[in-house]
């Protein structure tokens, strides 16, 4: 438990020592989230190797314009992220930096939500396609692979929002509690969501190559 | 003035919101032993059915449902949990020379989501059952099966969380906690085992989710990953499913073999033979562990050249396991042995273990698998790892350690009267299973060939003995908490950092700083034993 | 069958039976040359230094890397040994001699179905010929099953939606137990089979008794007049189909597949998983109509056509 009066925790030594335990900690939770998404991935991979044709008859169907904004967006946040963390690192020595990296963190949270928006379009659209939920007997798509194909985009892809969403909590919760956080674990804090959000980015770069752009 | 131990304070406010690892610990050790006698009555009802050839006790429907009961509950929630949480839990901080977990609050959360998810599971078990066997195979869990199937699934889900918390916490804090001199080649074999134990708990857990996601998904929405007819794969499942459960069976065993280091070195009074190389077989088992998960499949489809693959790297994953072995013996060559009821657990673990890792070997031979696969043969081998070893491993440690959690002194003589029990009645139940599969006695019967008889009323026998060797520790071990001697700071006069504070020990476990001087397993005539 | 109060050893109804015995006897032998020695000392140990005996002690580290070396060397090569013998023999079990005689298997809950060539039918018994090979290609309807014949040393999983080969040659007459060793679902431990081995006169007289008017080939050639395939598949709106078997083929998206069985079976219940290069993808699919036991008869009607006279072989 991170305390407010800027000591460690009772079993740290220092605060170094506390802040490199929480990230390897981090580290080791993005492990287990690779080996999650990249099974999942594995997956996707299998069934484009297995059924091609298929493959191919769902993603040509898929969205790119609004995939590609939206990749733009999740990248765009990871920078602000990135800027917020290294304007926290200068939180004890200058003054009033508060109000840049609130913005950063803001502006991270607002694309994450973008993000999801679009996401949210996009699913409305493919649902009005009659391609989701893809395992109704009247989808337009006529191989059951390119059926399969769209379902394991869903889950992916839902999967992966599911972690925006969580990712967008704990930002909006930063820019909230900030002030009232220790410099200290303020700035640990921000490095290990920071950690966080570049992982669930790096799993949307990889995801949109494997469901949109490979074989398109 | 010595500092209160952490037991002291009282109200169960302070039990379920403590950050305390040693209490996080006692409360594992509550919940696991509890998920532990609900899979010994499924196991119960099992044999019991088993005495005879035809399906007098249970339906056929309801002896499926006991099965994948005793399976679930056996394995996620009493054997993956079990050495880690508990023993894990209390002695990795206080091994090192640390106060506490790198992140309490994580432990405890830990706690919760095991707790939830089993006690979810529990119910969806119970009040509908399912009929899947734990290892849920396509199709038959995704299309065919009644019962409720996504509900187990969520609680299985939610306790694999548990699982991969503990593992961050655990390397954690072995990487960033160890106290000033305590390098890595002095850390007890325990705690290479639980870190090793946890690479695979953070690793291998996060695919099992994804099996349990698509699961849930194809049986609720048929989404077509698992079907043929809508040109999915039900082998696709096997493969995910057996990468997570095979470094799984890992997850169990390892941190048994981190315990029979202790005992064997604290029974012996002597330095283990070989340390590094027992230190380096714990990561090599974790490592060539996820390599192997085909073995599981030499029959169900895969292709010849990988069969033949994963059959070798079978048996590669052997050797480390081995050199356990024959380390653990060669420690009581000149050794100083006392035979408390600790060591005839850490006994019964060695013989069990070799049985089960020798016909572990006979079953990774590809042309015998062909005949004893989804035979009693499987059965009996992997009871003898997961029970025979891993059960010991766990009642050895409880045996061991005991004094120093409760701070109460058991009667030897019934440690040992249980232990010895286990090893006979143990055998008696699985060793004849071994000759029932290769007779040809499928798993997963309910009605059996009458011929098959005489030794399944041998291992029904066998069970009734086990089932009363299991339950003795719970009597004279809780019974110890109200009329035992109150024990002493190194009851059993063996090296390292716990038996140097007080038993219990204080909560921040270490009065002043620890700085650490010596090797591991000290047992010199100087060698210091004052109270640190 | 015979009953015993105690059987220690299942029978053994055909060389490899035997061979995979001898493996199993041996493998055994090894690894108790290997174990016996760490229980001896164990014991040796246990007898000698507990305490209170006067023994010479050391409690210093200790560790000795010829040893170390040693026992993890030679058990390895002791294994490697037994590995090599154990994948000879998984070799020769997984390939079937190519005269084999074939047996059509249908699996589905909860019992087994057998066709064989000359288009006798059985449910849940199968009378073979002793001293001949026998192949069965198998499939099932529903879930994962599991055909196990232990006098046979033998199993293999049964899938849906695609074929699956095991293949022996028992030596003595006899009637040995079948099961089914994959878990499916609530009578798991009710699909049992028989396995009735003849000598070859018994066994022509048991196919005469029981023979059909037609062998399984024309009882596919039936279905596929019945079925109308021909009106497709004799014009030039669909691809011929003389000589197909075991050919390549290319399809639609430029790459190439083996016309095997499963792939035959693939183009009658999933015609749009594998287009062929140059047709309309206009088939429809007969999973509703044609169960696998009727497939299995079309495919062997089809493995039997001769190619066309124009038909190049590449």
């Amino acid at each position: 438990m991170i305390r407010s009066d800027e000591q460690p925790a009772e079993q740290f030594a220092a605060w170094a020592q506390q802040r490199e335990a929480a990230r390897l900690g981090m580290w080791l939770f993005l492990a287990s989230e690779v080996m999650m998404f990249g099974s999942l991935i594995m997956v996707a991979w299998f069934y484009r190797i297995e059924h091609a044709d298929g493959v191919a008859e769902a993603v040509a169907g898929l969205h790119y314009g609004l995939a590609t904004a939206n990749t733009f967006m999740l990248l765009s946040s990871s920078l602000l992220m990135s800027l917020a963390l290294i304007a926290s690192e200068q939180m004890f020595s200058q003054p009033r930096p508060l109000l840049r990296v609130r913005r950063c963190l803001l502006g991270s949270a607002v694309l994450g939500l973008l993000f999801l928006t679009c996401k949210g379009i996009e699913y409305t659209l493919e649902y009005r396609e009659g391609l989701l939920p893809g395992f109704s007997a009247d989808s337009p798509l006529y191989l059951p692979s390119a059926r399969l194909f769209m379902n394991l985009y869903f889950i992916a892809t839902a999967l992966h929002g599911v972690h925006v969403l969580v990712a967008v909590g704990l930002v909006l919760w930063l820019w909230a509690r900030l002030k009232h956080l220790a410099p200290h674990q303020a700035r640990t804090r921000i490095e290990m969501t920071t950690l966080y959000w570049h992982l669930v980015d790096a799993i949307w770069i990889v995801l949109f190559a494997t469901l949109y752009l490979v074989g398109r | 003035m010595s500092a209160p131990s952490y037991l002291h304070k009282q109200g169960l406010m302070s039990w379920f919101l403590t950050q305390d690892h040693k209490r996080i610990a006692v409360l594992y050790m509550i919940t696991v032993t509890f998920f532990f006698f609900v899979g010994g009555l499924a196991a119960s009802l099992i044999r019991i059915e088993l005495v005879t050839p035809n399906g007098d006790l249970l339906t056929a429907d309801g002896y499926n449902r006991a099965f994948t009961l005793h399976g679930v509950i056996m394995v996620w929630f009493f054997l993956i949990p079990s050495i880690p949480s508990v023993f894990g839990n209390f002695l990795v901080p206080i091994m090192i020379g640390a106060k506490d977990m790198a992140f309490p609050r994580l432990n405890l959360f830990s706690w919760y989501l095991l707790l939830g998810g089993g006690l979810f599971t529990l119910l969806a078990l119970l009040l509908g059952g399912v009929d899947t066997g734990w290892t849920f195979y396509t199709p038959l869990s995704t299309m065919f099966s009644n019962g409720h199937v996504v509900a187990v699934i969520c609680g299985v889900f939610i306790a694999g969380f548990s699982s991969i918390f503990t593992g961050i916490n655990i390397i954690a804090t072995v990487h960033t906690l160890r106290a000033p001199g305590m390098t890595w080649m002095r850390l007890p074999l325990f705690v290479w085992s639980m870190y090793a134990t946890s690479i695979i708990l953070v690793l291998a857990t996060p695919v099992l989710a994804v099996t349990l996601i698509l699961v849930a998904a194809e049986h609720l929405f048929q989404i077509g990953v698992f079907d043929p007819r809508l040109g999915g794969d039900p082998l696709l499942f096997q493969h995910l499913f057996w990468f997570y459960s095979h470094p799984a069976v890992y997850i169990m065993i390892l941190p048994a073999m981190g315990v029979i280091s202790e005992l064997i070195t604290a029974s012996g009074h002597k330095r283990i033979f070989g340390y590094s190389f027992v230190a380096a077989s714990s990561v090599a088992i974790a490592v060539i562990g996820f390599l192997v998960w085909g073995h599981h499949m030499f029959v169900a489809g895969q292709s010849m050249y990988a069969s033949l693959a994963f059959s070798l790297l079978s048996f590669m994953v052997s050797i480390p396991s081995a050199i356990k072995a024959y380390n653990w013996s060669a420690t009581l060559y000149k050794s100083d042995l006392t035979v408390t009821a600790p060591f005839l657990f850490a006994l019964t673990f060695i013989g069990l273990f070799i049985i089960g890792g020798v016909t572990g070997l006979f079953l990774a031979l590809l042309a015998a698998d062909l005949h004893a696969h989804d035979t009693y043969f499987v059965v009996a081998h992997f009871h003898y790892i997961m029970v025979g070893a891993a059960v010991a491993g766990y009642f050895g440690a409880l045996h061991f350690w005991w004094p120093k959690i409760t701070g109460r002194l058991y009667p030897q003589l019934w440690g040992k009267i249980t232990a010895v029990m286990i090893f006979c009645g143990f055998n008696l139940t699985f060793f004849p299973q071994f000759i029932l599969g290769y007779l040809g006695m499928p798993r997963r019967y309910h009605t059996y060939d009458p011929d098959f008889q005489f030794l399944n009323v041998l291992s029904s026998a066998g069970a009734s003995i086990l089932a009363v060797a299991y339950a003795l520790p719970f009597f004279y071990l809780l019974g110890s908490l109200r009329w035992g001697e109150r024990a002493p700071m190194n009851p059993w006069e063996a090296a390292g950092l716990e038996w140097r504070i007080p038993s219990p020990p204080p909560t921040h476990n270490f009065e002043a700083p620890v700085i650490v001087d010596f090797e591991a397993y000290d047992y010199s005539p100087e060698a210091r034993r004052d109270p640190l | 069958m015979k009953e015993h109060l105690l059987r220690l050893w299942p029978e053994q109804a055909s060389d490899y039976a035997v061979s995979v015995d001898w493996l199993v006897i041996g493998f055994t032998a090894m690894m108790v040359l290997f174990v016996v020695p760490v229980f001896v000392a164990l014991w040796l140990f246990i007898w000698r230094y507990r305490r209170g005996r006067k023994a010479d002690r050391d409690h210093r580290a200790q560790s000795n890397l010829p040893i170390e070396l040693t026992w993890i060397i030679l058990p390895f090569i002791g294994s490697l040994v037994v590995f090599l013998f154990s994948a000879r023999l998984f070799f020769i079990a997984r390939t079937p001699p190519a005269d084999a005689m074939e047996i059509q298997v249908t699996a589905r809950q909860w019992m087994w179905k057998f066709q064989h060539p000359g288009g006798q039918r059985e449910i849940n018994t199968v009378h073979v010929p002793a001293r001949r090979a026998v192949k069965l290609t198998m499939i099932s309807e529903d879930v994962i099953h599991s055909l196990f014949f232990p006098a046979l040393r033998i199993k293999q999983d049964v899938l849906p939606g695609r074929y699956s080969m095991l293949w022996f040659q028992a030596e003595h007459s006899g009637t040995y137990e079948a099961y089914c060793a994959q878990y499916c679902g609530t009578d798991h431990a009710a699909m049992l089979a028989r396995l009735v081995v003849l000598d070859p006169a018994d066994y022509e007289r048991w196919l005469q008794a029981n023979g059909t008017q037609a062998d399984l080939i024309s009882q596919g050639e039936t279905l596929y007049r019945q079925f109308g395939c021909g009106s497709c598949h004799g014009t030039a709106s669909a691809p011929p189909l003389e000589g197909l078997y075991n050919q390549q083929v290319k399809l639609a998206d430029g790459s190439q597949v083996l016309a095997d069985d499963d792939y035959l079976r693939e183009s009658i219940m999933l015609p749009q998983q594998k287009l062929v290069a140059g047709y309309a993808p206009i088939m429809p699919t007969y999973s509703n109509l044609l169960d696998e036991e009727a497939v299995q008869r079309l495919v062997a009607y089809l493995r039997a056509l001769p190619a066309g006279p124009a038909k190049e072989n590449p």
